[in-house]
């Protein structure tokens, strides 16, 4: 039997009470490419940062080449010929190509002798196909070069295994194609590669074999042969979806109220994050946006929101336009109210106090001030007023909001937002890192505004939650929607697909 | 339990100065000195005795004040070390006017020269806030530089076109005697600078305790995300911050000039700006805690002369200690109260202690 | 003007200029090392003070330069182990530490002088010799500025192309460069970032004493309080000038130093022109660099940010 390139026996991690990690068992036969599927939060990431010595394992126990190993830093995994070319790039712009590849090599002396490295670099570069110029600053290479400048630094140190986390969600459509050329390449030089992603048409054109991951645990393990992309998809986000768990009316919708057209906008690397996103709102709907995390949500709510100005596209509300509005416009005149993403770091300030968060985004109006003075009697009766009404567990209104849980402080931005009347709401991850039963009082809360006439969007990474409050239900893959199916529709196999990147309807509605 | 040792997190500047006065006096004692006498010396004579008092409060004046322009920068998020040349700025522009414009009733002529020095100090100190603003370039880099700018340019008109006729070294004119602050202390010279630096403070306590302006401040300090999510210009903040901060800064030099020197001086400053740090981190940034803070430093370096005088200890042991003062805050502001990690902690005590508990009742 | 034309003003004039900018080279070039691998040094103001202490009290103790120099170099050293632990070690504001640092060395300096020469702590101390170099100082001007100096000058002119040869010439530079603009690269590639930041920081404070040293032993031969009067403050803009290059760093100084030596020229001879037109000229065009490079040339990306790996 050939000695599989990575075994894991029972690897844990555990974040104080939070278990990130669960009893993985998992074998990378040597010289193939394997493949890590899994959603958000279902722990891949963890795993890789154990394996590049970013993290060390609670339990269990690491396999490499047959030797038990312990992996204490990234140096450690590099010296067992492990090396990852993360999702972000650990390039340095301002150095050449060569100065890259070469930081940090051990037994260097005490002169850089650039000339000797490029030549064997160049060699190394020449062999897998890449054709990288090695004197050209890396800020001035495309991502797809830069990444094969990454995988030209694990190589360079020898590395055995490589590990790619989420590869192509940087690259261009056309750069694609390169990289599944290279990984082949990788193969066929016999190095091993693991490949993380949840994006089925790559893991279909080139892996051997999937370990499936959801909510840390290992719940499938086998080859790529034979397998249905269905197959794939159903085992990543399948599971018993209990739809409809909230017995409530569902009244028809009303006007349309907010109108987007082929909105496009970069993030904050530079690359077009948002591709040509298009939809309609209306009164007393939710509309869910489904889809894997960095698919261009963020991006997507900081536009409607007013914090990220886009590149194209129109945003109108009721046949105003409202692109040229300031955040504080958006918020007050159009009446768009929004849960960030982030709680602690957008929404909050997490050393004020509970009643100083409750006026965060109104306190230069009334009844929070009144002529440029606050009225702290008033803040404080507002916010006990929606403490009560919203179940904010608490120990007094002067606590300093990061005391709160996650959850409390969820209900606590939800009482902000809903109780401002809004026309519109943006609703980003409201469920994340929060407990069930707050989970129970957010989603009732917009299923409430909804009945009010209020104009949700809904984005998460969360399906079953997507799924017990949505209209109608679009995913978001690569910037774009791929598919938009009404709540009747809207089976968990289909949604995958779409998550995945199996695209159902060729432009969205 | 959590609350005890959150509140011992808390109290950590005084820990810090009870380490550092801890040092002060080992220092003392290896120079020959003894430091309860020196300590007891520099309490008697900073604030035990009238005349000590007195020359307590006239370095409260510019201390307070420039401790309040840092605190102000701070609680916006920026670092305005530029204190000392706003001081100068203010007290430049605060004697032109005392000077050069006349036919102006006393009253007038007084309230002019003291806005003009906050307006010029104001002005100083926003040439950072518009550049950081508009190009991100660091406030602290480029207040430190203006600082030595200031200084030159007071200099120049100090010992060239303002210079009094004859004058020994470079100072101007005297100002009009009904533009000198009222004397607070009689036969001192301690001057009313100090009460306006008083409520000044209490005035700024307020502003940004209960007033919207003071509210986005503080906010934009704390989080700028947030912040910008609630919708608060943080451009705008940002200079707006280091106008008030460099206005403070130019007070305390105008009040500088007018209360105490009555002349503009070259390098009247005696770097009140680098105290004013000193001040806002023995405050935590709270501009009511910087007044004992700015008595407290000033009482140190007022009563340094007299320790000198009582106990032969030389008066610049005082400046030693101060400078291990800061170091003990600084170092202090590393140490931040984890909640997370101290529950944690705790719950795991509980359960250790619960757990050791069921052991010993089965034992039995 | 026409003083310029006569050679021996001219030499005169050079070589003071030279004179004064070596203490802010040698601070420069630790300024360079420090913040290319991403640490704010605004201590080497303190350190420049605190190495002239040490020169003082080590000259006056053994009674020879020697002495002076290796005491500059120990307490320069114990202030960048104090800078170092605590900006990078316990991760407080770097420009906060860099303060506390200049006022603690300020008041120290001040206090401990008197306490331990005494009397003595104005009398001059012995320094070192001018040495010029046999032939190389007989060529007309340029002779006796460059190779009539002290034996530290000469240290000088050798740091700046060993400053720059290591910075950009071994791997260790390599990593330095890197730590400063993307020290998440550096980590993974397997080096310890705090460690590299740390020794950085040693010897850039290093170096700053050793232009306090300059001052004391090869210049003014005595302690005086706050002597060393900005001049670690005009070291930074000479590195903004300098573009965070060794080489241009150095030559930004060299400017300051004839503006220096222009200045104090005017100060005790042509009142009629103001001399502050000179003393703030480093100063003024510090800022302007910094204006006009924000946009282009950026300082190293991560200069001033904690370095913390995310996660453990």
């Amino acid at each position: 039997m050939v000695v599989p390139a990575l075994r894991l026996h029972g690897v844990g991690k555990l974040f104080g009470e939070f278990r990130a990690l669960d009893a993985i068992e998992m074998t990378v036969a040597a010289g193939t490419i394997h493949s890590i599927l899994g959603e958000n939060g279902a722990g891949k990431t963890t795993l890789m940062n154990i394996l590049y010595g970013l993290y060390q394992p609670d339990e269990g126990e690491v396999e490499v080449f047959g030797q038990t190993v312990s992996i204490p830093s990234p140096r450690a995994a590099l010296d067992h010929g492990i090396g990852m070319i993360h999702q972000h790039f650990m390039l340095v712009d301002t150095l050449s190509v060569v100065e890259n590849i070469i930081l940090g090599l051990p037994g260097q002396g005490m002169r850089l002798s650039l000339d000797e490295h490029s030549s064997k670099i160049d060699a190394l570069s020449r062999r897998y196909g890449f054709d990288v110029n090695l004197h050209a600053p890396v800020w001035t290479l495309p991502m797809g070069m830069r990444q094969r400048v990454e995988i030209l630094k694990a190589l360079y140190r020898e590395a055995r295994i490589i590990i790619f986390d989420e590869p192509t969600s940087i690259l261009a459509p056309q750069e694609v194609d390169g990289l599944l050329r290279g990984l082949r390449r990788l193969r066929e030089e016999g190095k091993t590669v693991v490949l993380i992603t949840h994006k089925l048409e790559e893991v279909a054109a080139v892996a051997d074999r999937i370990t499936v991951m959801r909510s840390g645990r290992v719940v499938a393990e086998q080859d790529v042969a034979g397998l249905e992309k269905s197959d794939m998809a159903r085992m990543m986000v399948g599971r018993d979806v209990a739809l409809s768990s909230y017995d409530v009316e569902r009244p028809d919708p009303g006007p349309v109220v907010l109108e987007a057209r082929g909105l496009a906008a970069r993030n904050s690397h530079g690359a077009l994050a948002l591709k040509a996103v298009s939809f309609e709102l209306r009164a007393g709907e939710i509309f869910g946006i489904a889809g894997v995390d960095g698919n261009g949500q963020s991006e997507l709510a900081e536009v409607l929101t007013g914090i990220l100005r886009p590149e194209g596209g129109t945003l109108t509300l009721n046949g105003a336009d409202i692109l040229p509005m300031t955040i504080d416009q958006r918020r007050h005149d159009a009446k768009i109210s929004s849960i960030p993403e982030d709680r602690q770091h957008t929404g909050l300030v997490l050393d004020l106090s509970v009643w100083q968060n409750a006026a965060l985004r109104d306190f230069r109006r009334q009844p929070f001030s009144l002529r440029g003075w606050l009225k702290p009697t008033r803040m404080r009766d507002i916010a006990a007023d929606w403490v009560k009404r919203y179940d904010v567990r608490l120990r007094s209104l002067n606590q300093a909001v990061r005391f709160l849980s996650g959850g409390n402080q969820q209900k606590l931005i939800f009482a902000r937002e809903i109780e401002a009347r809004p026309a519109v709401m943006v609703v980003m991850q409201p469920t994340k890192g929060v407990d069930v039963g707050a989970i129970e009082l957010i989603q009732r809360a917009i299923l409430k505004a909804r009945a009010e006439g209020v104009a949700i969007v809904y984005i998460s990474t969360e399906l079953e939650h997507i799924l017990a409050v949505a209209d109608r239900v679009a995913v978001i893959c690569g910037g774009q929607f791929t598919g938009m199916l009404p709540r009747a529709e809207a089976t968990v196999e289909r949604i995958g697909s779409l998550m995945a990147g199996i695209s159902e309807t060729p432009e969205a509605p | 339990m959590i609350r005890l040792v959150a509140t011992l997190y808390a109290l950590r500047t005084v820990w810090a100065l009870c380490i550092a006065f801890a040092l002060g006096a080992l220092l003392m004692l290896f120079s020959g000195g003894n430091p309860l006498a020196a300590y007891s010396a520099l309490i008697n004579g900073a604030f035990l005795d009238y005349w000590g008092i007195s020359g307590t409060l006239v370095k409260m004046s510019p201390i307070l004040l420039a401790g309040l322009a840092v605190i102000l920068s701070l609680r916006g998020g920026l670092l305005n070390l530029g204190v000392e040349g706003q001081i100068y700025m203010g007290g430049l522009f605060s004697s032109i006017v005392a000077l050069y414009v006349t036919g102006l009733p006393t009253t007038l002529h007084l309230i002019l020269a003291i806005l003009s020095g906050a307006l010029a100090g104001g002005a100083w100190g926003m040439i950072a806030g518009v550049l950081k603003a508009k190009r991100g370039v660091n406030e602290v880099i480029v207040t430190l530089l203006l600082n030595f700018v200031a200084i030159n340019l007071v200099s120049y008109f100090a010992g060239g076109p303002m210079m009094q006729d004859g004058a020994p070294y470079p100072y101007s004119e005297e100002i009009p005697e009904g533009l000198f602050l009222p004397i607070i202390l009689p036969m001192t010279d301690a001057h009313f600078g100090v009460v306006l630096g008083l409520l000044i403070a209490i005035l700024l306590w307020v502003l940004l305790r209960s007033s919207t302006l003071g509210f986005s401040l503080d906010l934009v300090g704390r989080n700028p995300q947030a912040a910008r999510y609630a919708g608060v210009d943080v451009g705008r903040a940002v200079i707006l911050t280091m106008f008030l901060s460099g206005a403070l800064g130019g007070l305390a030099g105008s009040f500088e000039v007018l209360g105490l020197k009555h002349r503009l001086y070259h390098l009247f400053s005696a770097g009140f700006g680098f105290d004013g740090i000193v001040v806002a981190f023995m405050a935590q940034l709270n501009p009511l805690m910087s007044v004992i803070a700015a008595f407290f430093l000033s009482g140190l370096k007022s009563g340094a002369l007299m320790m000198q005088r009582a106990i032969g200890l030389e008066s610049t042991v005082v400046d030693a200690v101060i400078g291990i003062v800061i170091i003990c805050v600084a170092a202090s502001q590393a140490f931040t109260f984890k909640a997370d990690q101290w529950r944690a902690w705790f719950a795991r005590r509980q359960r250790l202690n619960a757990a050791l508990a069921v052991q010993s009742q089965e034992a039995k | 003007m026409d003083y310029i034309m006569n050679p021996a003003f001219l030499t005169d004039f050079l070589s003071s200029s030279l004179r004064l900018s070596i203490p802010l080279i040698f601070a420069a070039i630790g300024v360079v090392w420090s913040e290319r691998c991403g640490v704010f040094n605004i201590a080497i103001e303190g350190c420049i003070l605190g190495g002239a202490f040490g020169a003082a009290i080590g000259t006056w103790w053994f009674g020879d330069p020697l002495g002076g120099l290796l005491m500059a170099l120990v307490i320069a050293s114990l202030l960048g182990l104090l800078l170092g632990g605590l900006a990078v070690g316990l991760g407080i504001n770097q420009l906060v530490a860099g303060i506390a640092i200049n006022l603690l060395v300020g008041g120290m300096t001040a206090y401990l002088a008197r306490q331990i020469m005494g009397n003595n702590a104005t009398a001059p101390l012995p320094g070192f010799a001018v040495m010029p170099i046999p032939l190389l100082s007989d060529i007309p001007i340029v002779g006796p500025v460059l190779f009539s100096q002290g034996p530290l000058a000469y240290l000088a002119y050798v740091i700046v192309p060993l400053g720059w040869m290591l910075l950009y010439r071994t791997p260790w530079g390599l990593l330095v460069r890197a730590a400063g603009d993307q020290p998440m690269a550096v980590d993974t590639a397997g080096v310890n970032v705090q460690r590299l930041r740390f020794l950085s920081v040693l010897g850039s404070c290093m170096l700053g004493g050793l232009g306090g040293a300059y001052i004391v032993l090869s210049q003014v031969h005595v302690f005086t309080e706050h002597m060393s009067a900005g001049k670690g403050f005009i070291a930074l803009g000479a590195v903004i000038l300098g573009r965070w290059n060794p080489l241009g760093a150095a030559i930004a100084c060299l400017a300051f130093g004839m503006a220096d030596a222009t200045q104090l020229r005017l100060q005790f001879g042509s009142p009629e022109i103001p001399y502050q037109l000179f003393s703030t000229l480093p100063f003024i065009a510090a800022l302007a660099a910094l204006v006009l490079f924000s946009g282009k040339v950026h300082a190293p990306a991560a200069v001033g940010r904690k370095f913390e790996r995310s996660g453990k």
